[in-house]
């Protein structure tokens, strides 16, 4: 089954009309992702990863929004289909994982009846049938007591349960694509790895695709074979997961994985930080967005902006210095750290 | 496998809540009781709608014609137990009548105002858009004219039947209703967990009236019972200057008006109970109507902040 081509994305535009200008928070993406994989979408808030799955997945307000590209679904050209046709798909073929499980549920609503409408509707099983549909949910979620909990509130679960109930709700109608959108993030991060496993494991159970969007580069690096660097709407680089921790070259990717803490550090050593912040993108800069913060940055960086260019089959980054370059006269030495206090 | 192995743990966190909500129920018991006042106050309203609708059935005298055998304008008595007016009419049968007008001009108008104010509000603010400035505009442009006096006005020419009456309010108060629901609305279309619905391709009837409608219920119900409260004070005032349902038919605003021109009689003597009761009928039922209002509120107040 695994290999299809579930999704194809072209060159996709996504921009806010504002009072000062069009906001441009998506310049020209694309990815493809085939059934039974996960893509990887990483970057820092305001990165535009949340703008573009929702793109994708056509959940953006239509008014205010101008979109322009291809997103292509199993063949399908959805991007800015008619709503009544996305609906035939949303739940069905694509669902969503929303980033914050406290907000994401109906406050008012009992957890069942959330996880049994999609199902009454979109597959019209009987009131039983959804019924034990959903008991039947909520177990491989992991909830304990699914008999009970299917009676409760959203706000008589903890964050965790809360989550597990979103993903329960998502997959209720067996998608084919699952949108993780920071999945993890409102979450402890004790119960951070729980849900992430859960989630790969249901994905292998049931031959999902996935897209997992993140700010977090530890998140994906097990979990992902492809992975997508984001910055200022741009991708500025895109490989396979093994290949992207062995040989990252663009100084983004790189400053987002040393802003990572790690295990093997000895306790108390200082947690590098990405100097500066990100771009405004109604103003965004001339040349490469990450150029102002980059350590390596060098008088070409700031006036011209790097096309993505695949250098190794897979491999595509956008940067005039790549951290790989193979001659090391044309690779730039880094300006010398900040004064840590 | 690894389902398995998460249950241990999560049970325990769950127990963890359990007991952390049980511990807080305990602690204050009181905290979503709605008191006795409110339950008085339900009381009271569910008295006169009842006396009102079954009006006919009970053992009361005819509110429109007075027994010629009994005293004018007299006070209570066991005859009468709240007294005659001047027609020789039992004050209390009219007050029961008269509860039927304030009642289906009070709560229809507000039904009215409902339908016609607050559906257009929660279609206007999930959709936004030219529709939902044009509305949010014509809101405001009817809000801006004083009402009583549009109202007066209308009935003046168009007829003074109770249908009409309670439709012309309903439709005054629509306005109002509207900007209450769009802005209630407007603070849950944008939540997550809407988008989160749409997402799993609920249609916007659905989203409409199974995400956002019980969120906004609360609002809906406590606005709902102020707006029927000042229905009713707009109806006597209609009433007390003869606009409202013509003579014999009791309202509780006529025998204010027909009571204060008799407060002194002819002999010199003085009929206070010609107002004083109608008065305190109309007192009671609005203060019961926004007390409800007011303890349904912070009754769901108080399970939001639980949330």
């Amino acid at each position: 089954m695994s290999g299809r081509r579930l999704l194809d994305v072209e060159d996709l535009h996504v921009s806010f009309a504002t009072s000062r200008g069009p906001l441009r928070a998506v310049q020209g993406v694309s990815l493809t992702l085939d059934q039974g994989k996960t893509l990887g979408i990483v970057g820092e808030s305001g990165s535009g990863k949340t703008v573009l799955s929702r793109a994708i997945m056509g959940l953006l307000h239509r008014a205010s929004t101008t979109q322009t590209g291809s997103v292509r679904y199993d063949g399908t050209e959805i991007l800015n289909a008619p709503n009544d046709d996305l609906r035939k798909l949303w739940s069905t073929h694509i669902a969503m994982v929303f980033q914050d499980p406290m907000t994401s549920l109906n406050p008012v609503q009992r957890i069942g009846n959330q996880i049994t409408e999609p199902l009454k509707i979109h597959l019209n099983l009987s009131k039983g049938e959804a019924k034990e549909t959903a008991l039947s949910l909520l177990m491989q979620v992991g909830i304990p007591s699914p008999v009970e909990r299917y009676e409760a509130y959203p706000f008589e679960l903890s964050g965790g349960m809360r989550q597990r109930v979103m993903i329960a709700i998502a997959l209720a109608c067996a998608p084919r694509l699952l949108m993780a959108d920071e999945p993890t993030t409102g979450l402890d991060v004790t119960v951070q790895a729980q849900i992430l496993d859960l989630l790969s494991q249901l994905q292998h159970e049931r031959d999902m695709a996935m897209i997992l969007v993140t700010h977090d580069l530890g998140v994906v690096a097990t979990r992902t074979d492809e992975i997508i660097v984001m910055y200022a709407g741009n991708v500025v680089e895109r490989a396979p997961t093994n290949v992207l921790f062995k040989s990252m070259a663009m100084p983004y990717t790189e400053a987002l994985l040393k802003s990572t803490p790690r295990i093997a550090e000895p306790s108390h050593t200082r947690l590098t930080a990405i100097e500066g912040r990100p771009p405004d993108l109604l103003n965004p800069p001339s040349g490469c967005p990450f150029s102002p913060r980059c350590p390596y940055a060098q008088e070409k960086c700031h006036l011209e902006k790097p096309p993505l260019v695949e250098a190794a089959p897979g491999h595509s980054y956008a940067c005039w210095y790549p951290l790989t370059a193979s001659d090391p006269a044309s690779r730039p030495s880094p300006r010398p750290d900040p004064v840590q206090v | 496998m690894s389902s398995v192995s998460l249950t241990n743990p999560t049970n325990e966190a769950f127990a963890d809540i359990k007991e952390e909500i049980t511990a807080e129920e305990a602690a204050d018991p009181t905290k979503r009781k709605l008191g006795v006042l409110f339950w008085i106050c339900v009381g009271w309203i569910v008295l006169v709608a009842f006396a009102a609708t079954f009006a006919s059935l009970l053992p009361l005298p005819n509110p429109n014609l007075g027994n010629y055998n009994s005293v004018q304008n007299a006070g209570p008595s066991w005859g009468h137990l709240l007294g005659t007016d001047d027609l020789y009419r039992d004050i209390f049968s009219r007050l029961i009548y008269g509860a039927r007008v304030s009642l289906v001009v009070g709560f229809g108008g507000a039904l009215i105002g409902l339908i016609v104010g607050g559906i257009p509000a929660m279609i206007s603010a999930y959709r936004r858009g030219r529709i939902d400035t044009a509305l949010n505009t014509g809101s405001y442009v009817v809000l801006a004219f004083p009402a009583i006096v549009a109202v007066i006005a209308i009935v003046s020419f168009w007829g003074k039947s109770l249908f009409k009456i309670t439709l012309i309010i309903g439709l005054f108060a629509a306005p109002l209703i509207f900007r209450v629901v769009r802005a209630s609305t407007l603070s849950y279309a944008t939540r997550d967990f809407v988008l989160a619905a749409k997402a799993l391709g609920a249609s916007d009837t659905r989203i409409l009236s199974r995400e956002i409608l019980p969120n906004i219920m609360p609002t809906i119900v406590s606005f709902g019972l102020i707006a029927v409260a000042t229905i009713v004070v707009l109806e006597g005032s209609l009433a007390f200057l003869g606009l409202s349902v013509p003579p014999p038919t009791p309202s509780w605003g006529n025998m204010l008006n027909e009571g204060s021109s008799l407060l002194t009689g002819a002999k010199g003597q003085t009929n206070p109970w010609l107002v004083i009761f109608p008065a305190s009928a109309m007192f009671l039922l609005l203060i019961s109507l926004n007390v409800v209002a007011d303890k349904l509120r912070a009754y769901f107040d108080v399970t939001e902040i639980k949330l």
